[in-house]
């Protein structure tokens, strides 16, 4: 660690190239705490919008016409408008709807902070595509395979969650991925909220120091680290689920 | 004598403006197998589809053990309970291997012990001479192998009636065997059977009774030894000479 820090305050005097968070440890704790709050987020997002992929497309099939017009409604709404505007839309528009509570010393604080926001907001925002990608998946499955649960007395939600969804998301893995590399890839938005994650803290360190292209740099290999990791796991899982026969 | 197992009674279904069946009545008793031939399109498959409630329908009544299918509060899974059905396709669960597939209903279903039922399909699996190949996932059988998984899968659930929908019709000719033999099989054991069939000589030789249906009705029905000896509608007969 000393010695890391060493060489980057050496190539600093020397060069000028100056990575601060290298060698400066209250950068280096700021920065750190902003990767923290990035990865906070990812799993936040990942795991909710997995979620409401699953529940909605669940949704979809509703003999309600009312749940399946929510679920629509929902999908469009989402999907069709910019994310950013989104996360505008909670964190200015519905939190001015809501009560404020006052802290110790009496100052007024919204009563859902900037990253719980921002996480609604992108979870919303890749669940309207995680719905459709499960849609994608479960209509490839074969109507009769659904009859066979049926007359063995499978109830509709025992289907799905037996043998639809398991072979749904066996068909839509590939595009779930795509969206879920996506939705990392969106997470800086909460930057415009003021989320203290990688692109805020970056953006604070590189005014103070005037060091914008090396924390650039930086921020360019963290992400690709970031969704290499995942689209690493995610293979595994789809490798994990592979069955002899179906499928490839 | 006491109530049949199953009684159709002037049974009415149409698809939109096409009324594929125009009136059936047909009763099996405990331990019988009936047998349902006749031309495709005659609505034979539509038929042992209303039995389970796969498929409603407007007119007539369905009794299984005294459980009304044309009923609004049907109770399916009470009904289905007491029916298994094997299709022309297999459908098995292509994600679980065939000793799962075997599991599956009875605990996520019936919510059984998972042990009781383990021993329990490995029993079944025997049965249709299919030990060995309990770990091997549907994709690795052949047909004949996937549809005698399909028919423990069904048996699993201990049901007092089996309905077999051209349950051989995928299959080349040489497994076609392999899976009436375990039919067979059920029949001899008392299972009662409603088949819906292309094989001739195997109506004969299991039935009770033979049915055959055009467009929607039951043209004849007899003991296979007069229906096959003896047909008297000329529908029948020129169904016979065409596929004897």
């Amino acid at each position: 660690m000393d010695l890391i820090a060493a060489w980057f305050s050496h190539l600093n005097d020397t060069t000028g190239i100056n990575f601060t968070v290298f060698y400066d440890p209250f950068d280096r704790a700021r920065f750190a705490h902003g990767f923290l709050v990035t990865l906070q987020l990812c799993g936040v997002t990942i795991i909710g919008s997995v979620l409401v992929g699953i529940f909605g497309a669940w949704g979809q099939g509703a003999r309600s016409i009312w749940r399946r017009r929510f679920v629509q409604a929902y999908i469009q709404m989402f999907r069709n408008t910019p994310p950013l505007v989104q996360v505008y839309f909670f964190y200015f528009g519905l939190s001015a709807l809501l009560p404020t509570v006052k802290d110790a010393i009496g100052n007024a604080h919204p009563l859902i902070g900037g990253f719980i926001w921002a996480s609604i907001s992108l979870i919303c925002f890749a669940g309207a595509f995680n719905v459709e990608i499960f849609r994608s998946g479960i209509e490839a499955i074969p109507h009769s395979t659904i009859e066979a649960a049926e007359a063995l007395g499978y109830t509709r939600l025992q289907t799905y969650r037996h043998i639809v969804l398991p072979l749904g998301l066996r068909i839509c893995m590939p595009a779930l991925t795509n969206n879920l590399v996506n939705l990392i890839k969106t997470t800086p938005l909460a930057y415009a909220i003021a989320v203290p994650e990688l692109l805020y803290v970056s953006n604070q360190i590189w005014s103070d120091n005037e060091n914008v292209p090396e924390m650039m740099i930086l921020l360019f290999f963290i992400y690709i680290a970031l969704v290499g990791l995942l689209v690493f796991a995610m293979h595994a899982w789809e490798k994990s689920l592979r069955v002899p026969g179906l499928g490839k | 004598m006491a109530e049949p197992l199953l009684s159709i009674e002037n049974l009415h279904k149409r698809f939109g403006q096409v009324e594929v069946i125009k009136g059936v009545s047909l009763t099996v008793g405990k331990g019988e197998v009936a047998c349902i031939i006749g031309p495709s399109g005659s609505g034979k498959s539509t038929l042992i589809r209303c039995v389970n409630a796969l498929v409603p329908f407007e007119q007539g009544s369905v009794k299984v053990l005294g459980i009304e299918v044309n009923d609004p509060q049907l109770d399916k899974l009470r009904l289905r309970k007491h029916v298994g059905m094997v299709f022309q396709q297999y459908n098995l669960f292509p994600h679980r291997t065939a000793l799962q597939n075997v599991m599956m209903a009875p605990i996520q279903v019936l919510k059984r012990n998972k042990h009781e039922v383990e021993s329990e399909a490995y029993a079944l699996l025997k049965k249709v001479r299919l030990e060995g190949k309990e770990h091997s996932y549907p994709g690795e059988l052949s047909g004949g192998q996937q549809q005698r998984v399909a028919i423990a899968r069904s048996l699993a659930m201990k049901p007092d009636l089996m309905l077999f929908d051209e349950v051989t019709a995928a299959l080349d000719p040489e497994t076609v065997g392999e899976v009436l033999i375990t039919i067979r099989q059920l029949a001899e054991e008392g299972m009662t059977c409603v088949l819906v069939t292309h094989e001739m000589g195997f109506a004969r030789e299991v039935a009770n009774e033979v049915y055959f249906t055009d467009r929607g009705v039951i043209v004849e029905h007899a003991p296979p030894a007069t229906f096959f000896a003896n047909p008297t509608d000329p529908r029948t007969k020129m169904f016979l000479s065409q596929v004897l």
